[in-house]
């Protein structure tokens, strides 16, 4: 594998007698999303201060590209730490500057461009990150998604190679919380930045990171894609994972792609052998347009409505959903042949069209910006699977064989705008 | 081979050495609390040094003007009725002293003298302390709590020039023009108690100053001013700066804290060098 990034090397930060982090070896990679998980408290934040220098380590060592932060020259060090952004916690904004200067400050002081070059950059990261209206509002005016938004901002206009998000979902509501993941990872692709996040809302990070780090007990105990955490053994994930887990589902009804994959293999086990199953995949095939066209909030408002209403319907008659992907809600149902299913499929096109569209369309409507109306549409594809088959080549088979059940017309203000 | 055995004597050294442990404990308090004091002397000057350090630049003048109006501009009304009650007291006290000893005329004199090289000074840096030192303190320390300060660290702004420097070169310009004002009023508020009121006569009044009060007077106010403005400024962005190493407190109490601290410990340290400062220019 390529050289690492940032790579820690027997990493250890003590404060006072308290030993937070102990013998941290951990990778980041360039171009990716890492994600660093963990419980509130486990020192998460600690790690991330590391990287950008607002914290020595006792003792091990952290090396940028390879090269040791410790013995770098000064100038070195601050061309290297030029590249990197942070997003804090609690953002960090200057609460005696408007938005406007919030975000023209990190211009203003380090660069000498012309006023009119610094004016031309803030209002095109203004506009990326939907504050247009908020400009000459101070942060106290704004909501706290408005002014992560605003944070955000201020962590790219630099543009930055590396941005680290320090808990960026923290105090949203779960469509708030999706929408800043989903804006993060479109800014990711957008700019090509590498973005290490801190965060513990599990499962929503797995869908937009590369990489995982889990900190658990002052040490990073797992590093690998979200895929390959799925299959880690170890008392983490029972700890962390589950709780944060069964949390997510009281919260959204919807089951995380890890329990959905145990509940399918314990539900598929009872099963004697032969018997049939049916997965159903759904998407809202046009998201990322519909991002583009009315904001991450009213999108992700759309995604999380279709997947309660899902769920609703098809955990009545035992069938299991989860999230999958950005734009995908994937649902087993165990004790169904292909006719039960599309029977049952028939029932809920039915109960869609009259109930369930006119309702997503509103709730997300509501969190519609302004701007052009958009039209989404949702997909479903039904596939039968035997206990033997892998569950994923029964996705990809309904994936394949999905067709249009319903279209969403969203605007600011109303569907019918 | 050294063998220990455990004898009467043995108990008798250990009874001895606790006793001088007893003993020397008061030493050892006072050696530990002076190393503190110097240790942290020497933070303030180096923290002083690089504000003083980071003053030129243009990028500082916006924001030096910006503090000049807020330390000084602003601080004009509440030093202007301090001392024009200032004077008018030194009028009335210093008419019915000098009356008994039939130097009435000597009135414009003593007032003045004692405004330009003494009260107007230290009140005005008294009053600008409570004012606006104390709001530099609470200011800096949220933002050092609200990790903004931190927040500079990563945009790589300097967080002593951006937030230090500006607000000591502020108060350098504001203190010695805040105390000329003090001085004005203050002579205008004694002449208001002994002539309005007290009905001595203006030209002598005024004759009396203009006799009395030499050029190196005022210039003198003005250099204590001067060094009032950087012990003020240096100990209440100082005690903002670093409110999150307190070890009494955290949070919003450390900010509260920090901010008592910064008046009291400006407050003193304004006497002290008066007294410092009065002895090296008489």
């Amino acid at each position: 594998m390529d050289t690492p990034l940032i790579e820690f090397k027997n990493v250890t930060k003590r404060f006072g007698r308290k030993t937070v982090l102990e013998n941290v070896n951990l990778r980041i990679y360039e171009g990716q999303i890492t994600t660093i998980i963990g419980l509130s408290g486990s020192g998460k934040s600690v790690m991330l201060k590391h990287i950008i220098g607002l914290i020595q380590p006792d003792e091990g060592a952290i090396f940028f590209r390879g090269k040791p932060i410790a013995r770098m020259k000064k100038s070195e060090l601050a061309e290297s730490f030029s590249r990197i952004s942070y997003m804090f916690q609690g953002n960090a904004l200057f609460d005696s500057l408007t938005v406007y200067d919030n975000i023209a400050l990190p211009l203003q002081e380090t660069t000498n461009l012309k006023k009119a070059e610094i004016d031309r950059r803030v209002m095109a990261r203004v506009e990326q990150t939907e504050l247009s209206e908020a400009i000459h509002k101070y942060p106290s005016e704004l909501s706290g998604g408005m002014q992560k938004r605003a944070a955000l901002a201020r962590a790219l206009i630099t543009d930055p190679q590396i941005v680290l998000f320090d808990e960026p979902t923290t105090g949203q509501d779960p469509v708030r919380k999706n929408a800043i993941l989903s804006m993060i990872a479109q800014y990711q692709r957008k700019f090509n930045f590498t973005a290490i996040l801190v965060s513990h809302e599990i499962p929503d990070v797995y869908f937009i990171s590369n990489r995982i780090l889990a900190l658990y007990d002052r040490q990073i105990v797992f590093q690998g894609t979200p895929e390959e955490l799925e299959n880690f053994d170890h008392p983490f994930m029972d700890e962390v994972i589950n709780s944060l887990e069964a949390l997510q589902k009281e919260l959204t009804g919807l089951y995380s792609k890890r329990q959905f994959a145990m509940l399918n293999h314990v539900q598929l086990k009872r099963r004697t052998f032969g018997e049939s199953y049916c997965i159903v995949v759904f998407s809202l095939k046009e998201l990322h347009t519909m991002i583009t066209k009315v904001g991450h909030d009213a999108a992700q408002e759309a995604l999380r409505n279709m997947g309660l209403y899902i769920d609703k319907h098809f955990g009545a008659i035992g069938g299991i959903s989860t999230r999958f992907g950005t734009n995908e809600i994937i649902t087993m149902l165990p004790y169904s042949n292909l006719d039960e299913a599309e029977n049952i499929m028939g029932n809920f096109v039915m109960d869609f069209h009259e109930q369930i569209m006119p309702a997503i369309q509103t709730g997300a409507c509501k969190f519609a910006s302004e701007g052009e109306s958009v039209e989404v549409t949702i997909l479903a594809g039904i596939a039968e699977g035997k206990p033997t088959a892998t569950v994923d080549s029964v996705m990809n088979l309904a994936k394949s064989q999905q067709k249009e059940i319903g279209r969403l017309t969203c605007a600011a203000g109303g569907a019918n705008k | 081979m050294t063998v220990i055995v455990n004898s009467p004597n043995g108990s008798e050294n250990e009874a001895k050495r606790s006793l001088v442990t007893i003993v020397l404990r008061p030493f050892a308090f006072v050696g530990r609390t002076v190393i503190e004091w110097i240790n942290k002397m020497g933070a303030v000057t180096i923290f002083l040094s690089m504000a003083l350090l980071r003053i030129p630049g243009r990028k500082q003048l916006f924001k030096t003007v910006q503090q000049v109006y807020y330390i000084g501009a602003r601080s004009i009304t509440i030093i202007m009725l301090v001392s024009l009650f200032t004077g008018m007291v030194l009028g009335l006290q210093s008419y019915h002293a000098l009356s008994k000893f039939g130097a009435s005329g000597a009135v414009g004199s003593l007032v003045s003298l004692s405004l330009i090289m003494e009260l107007g000074p230290v009140l005005t840096a008294i009053m600008i302390t409570a004012r606006a030192g104390s709001a530099i303190t609470a200011e800096i320390g949220i933002q050092r709590i609200s990790e903004q300060i931190d927040a500079l660290s990563t945009m790589r702004i300097n967080p002593i020039r951006y937030l230090i420097s500006p607000r000591i070169s502020a108060a350098i310009i504001s203190f010695p023009l805040l105390t000329a004002v003090f001085d004005l009023i203050g002579i205008l508020g004694g002449y208001v108690s002994a002539v309005v009121l007290l009905g001595l006569n203006g030209g002598v009044y005024m004759h009396s100053i203009n006799t009395y009060v030499d050029m190196s007077d005022v210039t003198n106010g003005f250099v204590k001013s001067i060094v009032f403005a950087v012990i003020v400024a240096t100990v209440c962005c100082y005690q903002g700066y670093f409110a999150h190493m307190r070890k009494d407190s955290h949070g919003a109490q450390a900010v509260g804290l920090a901010t008592t601290s910064a008046v009291v410990t400006s407050c003193v340290l304004i006497l002290v060098s008066d007294y410092v400062v009065t002895s090296m220019l008489v």
